[in-house]
């Protein structure tokens, strides 16, 4: 029906050249995915016309076809997945495909949900049909759209109404290790109910050399009372492209608190729309990026405090070294009767090359006339005065680099308030960096 | 131990300093002192290495050795110790990690085993009681949210824990009120002994009250102008630096 040339098969590939998609009897979802078929159709790949897609083009979809999932291509063998270690659940996806053999779900607590989309569309699909969508406002994002039409994977994490998870559930994704260029369109679900309490620790993985696009779209309740802590490390390969859609909405007193670690991928993307809709709702929406190469990694966030007595915070701060890119565009929206809104919104960047490159853009539009906000960017280079007052000490060159770079994304990082996960998150920092060797071990122990 | 002949030296294009000449033998300690402007940090930055503070002609040897072409790291190692003027904030670094990697680098460097943890740790406790600072000092990051006279301390307190040959104290009484400026005249003076030397760079004559020097020099136009006993720090406070500048005393 659409012409896509970066699918094979086009949008309706999928559906006519006989590849089963989880749900396919289900008569609201193929509504659902038609529809997107068509708003995709008639939005195209964001250009850099579009204000939100300025900074970021999607180049890699310009000269390589991909073959959106089938069976088989989730098979490999993987070893050394990352992990946050103690863990109440955990997925493992190969190229969007389940691995039962490496996943574990069987110690869940009572009145938690976590497992494979497909699976939730077989076993409850009237509860899916209640949900998917019901976060999602806009119909003007192409990529959402797209997911809409292909969703294809993706997992379901439900807590009921008063459960609190004391160990955090997590994901795997690992991408790559296939012949041919894959696409896949992971649709997660996130339903976090009243006073109920969660932590999710993505991780992204990219293996091998082949190129893959995984566009994923994920929707967040985080009902009244609850609190909901969205850990994600994207380390995708060099052939990876990586966009993610992601809609949240914050009941009242609830408190959503994201931290995206971008530390790999050849073009990433992340959008997040983000609703305070309840009085007391709080959102910690935190990053840090360190990209090398070529690599391009964009973050996008639309933070909408709608009702009173709302507060946000966002800290991103990044190290471009190389050629590498990236781009922030913040926008804290203040609706009209907001009143003692606060809200608070910063990015820094640390440039370690003369051709890496940031573009910034924090933007603060507050109707109301009772609020408390701020934002600011800033860029630079590594402070040589610190630079040399550490090699004075006797430090050497490279190691007291390091520490400046650790120094300068430590405060982001702060912002995690799950202190194992910042630790693992400060370890997976430090491996980035280059001779690490010197300092891992110390620094965990004294800090 | 340490012998400067000829020192020319230029900052972004700029020569500051002239033409230096100064001998400092085991166990001295001598003061530098000098108006605004003279070059006296510069002198500070050459001796220790920093980049963009380029040695345009003569020679520093240091205990043998020419030393204008080594790395700061290298010097810190041959002992080499500069106090800073401005004591550099580094957030999310605690003290003690810093002090850490900081001695078994020069460890690592002198081919000497690397302390473990148990070691250093002793160590440290050992050096910051002798100073009179707390443990809480040690915890904190490096001179974040630091006073004035907490980060001066913490300048010694690095120099107590690498115990260097050579001390370079750049301005250290600046910004210090007469409590601190004896608690790190202290340190400085527990550091004292044949073997080890110091050159103490001031504006002003009250800190040599503290830390008594074998001799004086006027640092002035990019030269030593002139170089006599500790009386000429006294001479210096009543009849300021006029004399050595071609201007009126202010």
């Amino acid at each position: 029906m659409t012409a896509v040339s970066f699918l094979e098969g086009g949008l309706e590939g999928g559906l006519q050249g006989g590849r089963s998609l989880p749900g396919d009897g289900l008569e609201w979802l193929k509504n659902r995915r038609d529809k997107g078929a068509e708003r995709f159709g008639a939005l195209g790949l964001p250009t850099p016309k579009l204000e939100g897609w300025k900074y970021t083009r999607l180049r890699p979809l310009d000269d390589t076809c991909y073959t959106p999932i089938k069976d088989g291509v989730g098979d490999a063998a993987v070893k050394d997945l990352p992990t946050v270690g103690d863990v109440a659940g955990r997925l493992v996806f190969v190229n969007g495909k389940l691995r039962e053999d490496l996943s574990d779900v069987s110690n869940l607590p009572d009145g938690v949900r976590f497992g494979p989309l497909d699976e939730l569309l077989e076993n409850d699909p009237a509860w899916a049909e209640e949900h998917i969508g019901s976060v999602v406002q806009n119909d003007d994002q192409a990529m959402l759209a797209l997911n809409d039409a292909m969703m294809d994977s993706g997992f379901v994490l439900h807590v009921r109404k008063g459960v609190v998870l004391t160990k955090p559930v997590e994901v795997v994704m690992v991408g790559g290790l296939t012949d041919d260029a894959v696409a896949y369109f992971p649709r997660n679900l996130i339903v976090i109910e009243p006073n109920a309490q969660a932590t999710l620790v993505k991780h992204h993985v990219g293996r091998g050399v082949g190129a893959y696009f995984a566009n994923a779209a994920t929707e967040i309740d985080v009902a009244d009372g609850a609190i909901f802590k969205n850990y994600k490390v994207q380390a995708e390969s060099m052939q990876a492209t990586h966009v993610s859609t992601v809609h949240a909405r914050v009941g009242r007193d609830a408190t959503y608190e994201s931290f995206n670690l971008s530390m790999g991928g050849l073009l990433s993307r992340t959008e997040a729309v983000i609703t305070l809709n309840g009085m007391g709702a709080h959102c910690g929406f935190n990053g840090a990026y360190m990209m090398r190469g070529n690599e391009h990694c964009d973050n996008t966030s639309y933070i909408d405090m709608a009702v009173p007595n709302t507060t946000c915070k966002q800290v991103y701060k990044g190290v471009l070294d190389d050629a590498a890119r990236a781009v922030f565009q913040g926008k804290i929206h203040v609706a009209r009767d907001a009143q003692k809104a606060d809200g608070r919104m910063l990015n820094k960047t640390l440039l370690l090359s003369d051709d890496a490159e940031i573009d910034t853009k924090p933007e603060l539009e507050i109707y109301a006339d009772d609020v408390q906000c701020a934002h600011g960017a800033t860029s630079g280079q590594l402070d040589q005065t610190a630079l040399f007052y550490l090699r004075s000490r006797g430090i050497p060159e490279a190691l007291a680099r390091n520490m400046l770079v650790q120094s300068f994304l430590g405060d982001a990082l702060d912002e995690i308030t799950d202190e194992h996960v910042r630790e693992v998150f400060m370890d997976r920092v430090v491996h980035w960096l280059p001779a690490h060797c010197y300092l891992a071990g110390e620094w965990k122990e004294s800090a | 131990m340490l012998e400067i002949k000829d020192l020319h030296a230029t900052v972004q294009g700029k020569e500051i300093l002239k033409g230096v000449n100064l001998t400092v033998n085991p166990g001295e300690v001598h003061a530098i002192m000098g108006p605004n402007g003279s070059g006296k940090s510069t002198l500070s930055y050459v001796l220790a290495g920093r980049d963009g503070y380029e040695v345009t002609g003569g020679r520093i040897i240091y205990e043998g050795e020419d030393l204008t072409e080594l790395d700061p790291e290298e010097r810190a190692a041959k002992g080499i110790f500069l106090a800073f003027q401005y004591p550099v904030e580094i957030p999310g670094v605690p003290n003690s990690t810093f002090l850490n990697e900081a001695v078994n680098a020069v460890r690592r460097y002198r081919g000497e085993d690397e302390l473990d943890k148990i070691q250093f740790v002793k160590m440290l406790r050992a050096k910051t009681k002798e100073l009179n600072m707390s443990d809480e000092m040690l915890k904190r990051a490096v001179n974040v949210g630091f006073s004035g006279g907490e980060k001066k301390r913490n300048e010694v307190l690095q120099m107590a824990v690498l115990e260097p040959k050579l001390s370079i104290l750049d301005e250290t009484d600046s910004g210090l009120d007469i409590d601190a400026l004896k608690i790190v005249s202290e340190g400085v003076n527990a550091l004292r002994s044949p073997e080890r030397s110091s050159l103490v760079i001031t504006h002003y004559q009250r800190l040599l009250d503290y830390i008594v020097p074998d001799k004086v020099h006027v640092l002035a136009q990019g030269r030593i102008q002139k170089t006599g006993g500790k009386e000429l720090a006294l001479e210096l406070e009543k009849n300021g630096y006029a004399d050595f500048t071609g201007e009126e005393a202010a």
